[in-house]
């Protein structure tokens, strides 16, 4: 076999990788996966509680953090193994249950405030993520109970400790713990 | 007439002859009424009255809200208190009434002339009465009525198919007050501005049908008529009975009207009925008392409010120990943890059963995936679908094989090989779902009023720093200026 049969289908294969090759770099260039889309797919699957008991300061940092790989999908505790099935399902990944070291799963719960020890210090209010605490200074404090997520974030900053986590009066807290056991 | 048949469905041994053979027995009074604030609807009725206040028959002691129809005393006497009580549908707040044995009747209890009101006016009456469907879901007539109105719909489809075979209450109620279903069904007719009216009746109650015809000749109304159905389970309930009268489906996530049909019980045709002629809210209603566990069955008329033990003891009380309570029929009845559980608008039957009546249901299996409930599913759904969706708790699934349009007549669990609960566990998917859905509604609110949160701080930090920033150069230009 001569060389000068060869050349042809050298030629062939590599205009075929050439244009193949530039292909995929456009390609690759033009539809380039929107990173923001995605962090708005993980952060969908979230609790939305902003508890930052993943340790990143709400729900949607942590969501950033686990489309940039940053972060693993177990560090959240108020979701829960359904929403670590559902990250694992939506980035291809293998489910796992939740990493203990971030907290327990449970039942959802709301904050009540005890309204003849409050003193009125309006710590509390810029720690509640949510905006569910009203109050003003020297003035009693409320919970929405409606609005509350059950962070706990309000906690750490009352200087009386007059912030108790009860279970919702609307009967509302079956999911998912109890959920789970049915 | 060129009926389409019933998709699916089954074709069950019927046990209603015993009670039957009896006319209604009326059971006395009770001593103590205990009226639960939800009468079978889900939601529960706003209280009115408080504890120590005196009552008359007819009084308003709770007030409609959402789902739940307005709700009237049944015995004269003081209200006890309101409290948590065991009723059909688990513990629940109740209205409990001492009688004073008296009976008086609410003064304002008067006969309705109906033919000189509009359809409004006559809607505003019926839900002041607390009229509510007596099949089982109580929900509110006015309203169901007022949205038939407003959609438009030309045919009111009076439903005494009663496809369950060990209640008998609809057929015992067409048997004896015949003209008062049609009376019922004339008013409900000017109430909802439907054109035609029909009374669907499945052919295994030749007693009924004739005491209906015959009470239609006596009113002479030329726009009611009476249906003959085959009878087969589930054509009693709402959507398989729109698609064998008319022919025309109704959509899984609609309602009858959107077909031109406004679907009601026979039995709150006659509670209307009642309404009109005397006066009288709904404060009483017509149970069936069966089963092999009773010892003489019965059709009993009797208050609400009044206990199912009571009832047991009018006809006889029980036979044996072995027995199980069901509230409803064999296959849509739930069981039944108390006997001290009150009558509500949406109790149609005690079901005292033995062993006999309801066969073992044997070790659940695991699903051979025969297609056995596709084929007898009246809804068109796959169960095994789904049951393979509630077993992976797959939420998505579940909406897609379409949970929603589940009529849960238990037609599945009847003909299943594996003797898997299908029926329970569609309705913990059920209920397991519409939490789901809670929650995702309030992650998303939980979001935006995160997100604003964060917006008003980021604002706060910024204006900060921007009069940080001022505060500074107005002091430097001072300290320029000074030099």
């Amino acid at each position: 076999m001569s060389d000068a049969t060869l050349l042809p289908a050298i030629a062939t294969a590599a205009g075929l990788a050439a244009a193949l090759g530039a292909l995929l770099g456009v390609a690759a260039a033009r539809l380039r996966p929107d990173p923001q889309s995605l962090v708005e797919r993980i952060d969908a699957l979230l609790p939305q509680t902003q508890c930052a008991q993943c340790r990143y300061p709400g729900c949607r940092p942590y969501a950033e953090a686990i489309a940039r790989g940053d972060a693993d999908i177990d560090c959240c505790p108020p979701g829960g193994d359904a929403t670590v099935r559902a990250l694992a399902e939506l980035l291809g990944r293998e489910p796992r249950p939740v990493d203990p070291r971030y907290g327990r799963t449970q039942a959802r719960r709301v904050a009540l405030i005890d309204e003849d020890r409050c003193i009125g210090c309006a710590l509390c209010l810029p720690a509640c993520p949510v905006d569910a605490i009203v109050g003003a200074p020297r003035l009693m404090h409320t919970v929405i109970a409606g609005h509350c997520t059950g962070c706990e974030l309000c906690l750490p900053p009352c200087p009386v400790d007059c912030i108790a986590l009860v279970a919702p009066a609307d009967g509302s807290s079956t999911a998912p713990a109890a959920a789970e056991a049915a | 007439m060129n009926r389409p048949a019933l998709r699916g469905g089954l074709r069950l041994e019927s046990h209603k002859l015993r009670p039957l053979q009896r006319p209604v027995l009326s059971v006395p009074s009770p001593r103590t009424a205990v009226l639960a604030l939800d009468q079978g609807s889900g939601a529960d009725a706003a209280p009115v009255v408080g504890p120590g206040q005196a009552v008359r028959v007819g009084s308003l002691i709770a007030a409609q809200r959402g789902a739940a129809a307005g709700l009237h005393s049944p015995v004269s006497g003081t209200v006890r208190c309101i409290a948590s009580r065991p009723t059909v549908r688990g513990i629940g707040p109740c209205i409990v009434i001492d009688s004073d044995g008296r009976d008086e009747r609410e003064p304002t209890s008067v006969p309705l002339d109906w033919r000189s009101l509009s359809g409004d006016a006559l809607l505003e009456r019926l839900a002041a009465a607390g009229i509510a469907g007596l099949g089982g879901a109580a929900f509110p007539t006015a309203a169901k009525l007022g949205l038939a109105r407003s959609a438009g719909v030309n045919l009111l489809l009076l439903n005494g198919a009663e496809c369950e075979p060990w209640i008998c209450c609809d057929d015992a109620l067409m048997r004896e007050h015949a003209a008062d279903v049609v009376l019922g069904a004339q008013v409900m007719l000017s109430a909802c501005g439907a054109d035609r009216g029909a009374i669907a009746v499945e052919d295994d109650k030749p007693q009924a049908v004739a005491a209906l015809a015959a009470a239609l000749a006596a009113a002479a109304d030329v726009r009611l008529s009476v249906i003959s159905l085959p009878a087969v389970f589930p054509l009693g309930a709402e959507g398989p009975l729109v698609t064998a009268v008319t022919g025309r489906e109704v959509p899984h996530d609609g309602l009858p009207p959107q077909v031109g049909v406004v679907c009601q019980n026979v039995g709150t045709a006659a509670s209307v009925a009642r309404l009109v002629r005397d006066g009288l809210p709904v404060v009483s209603r017509i149970v069936t008392v069966t089963g092999s566990g009773v010892r003489n069955p019965a059709n009993v008329e009797v208050r609400l409010g009044t206990p199912v033990a009571e009832l047991i003891a009018a006809c006889g009380g029980t036979t044996g120990d072995d027995r199980r309570l069901i509230a409803g029929g064999s296959l849509t009845g739930r069981a039944l943890d108390d006997d001290a559980a009150p009558v509500t608008k949406g109790l149609n039957c005690v079901l005292v059963a033995t062993p006999g009546d309801l066969p073992p249901r044997g070790t659940e299996m695991p699903c051979i995936r025969c297609g056995d409930c596709a084929v007898v599913c009246p809804a068109g759904l796959l169960p095994q679908q789904l049951h393979r969706a509630t077993q992976s708790d797959d939420v998505e699934g579940l909406s897609h094989f379409g949970l929603g349009a589940c009529i849960e007549c238990g037609c599945c669990d009847y003909v299943c090989p594996s003797a898997i609960a299908l029926t329970a566990r569609f309705r913990v998917a059920r209920e397991r779902l519409r939490l789901h859905e809670a929650e995702r509604e309030r992650a998303t609110q939980a979001k935006s009023r995160y997100e604003r949160h964060r917006r008003r701080l980021d604002e706060q930090a910024e204006a900060e720093r921007r009069a940080f920033d001022e505060a500074r150069r107005r002091a430097r230009g001072d300290g320029s200026a000074g030099h």
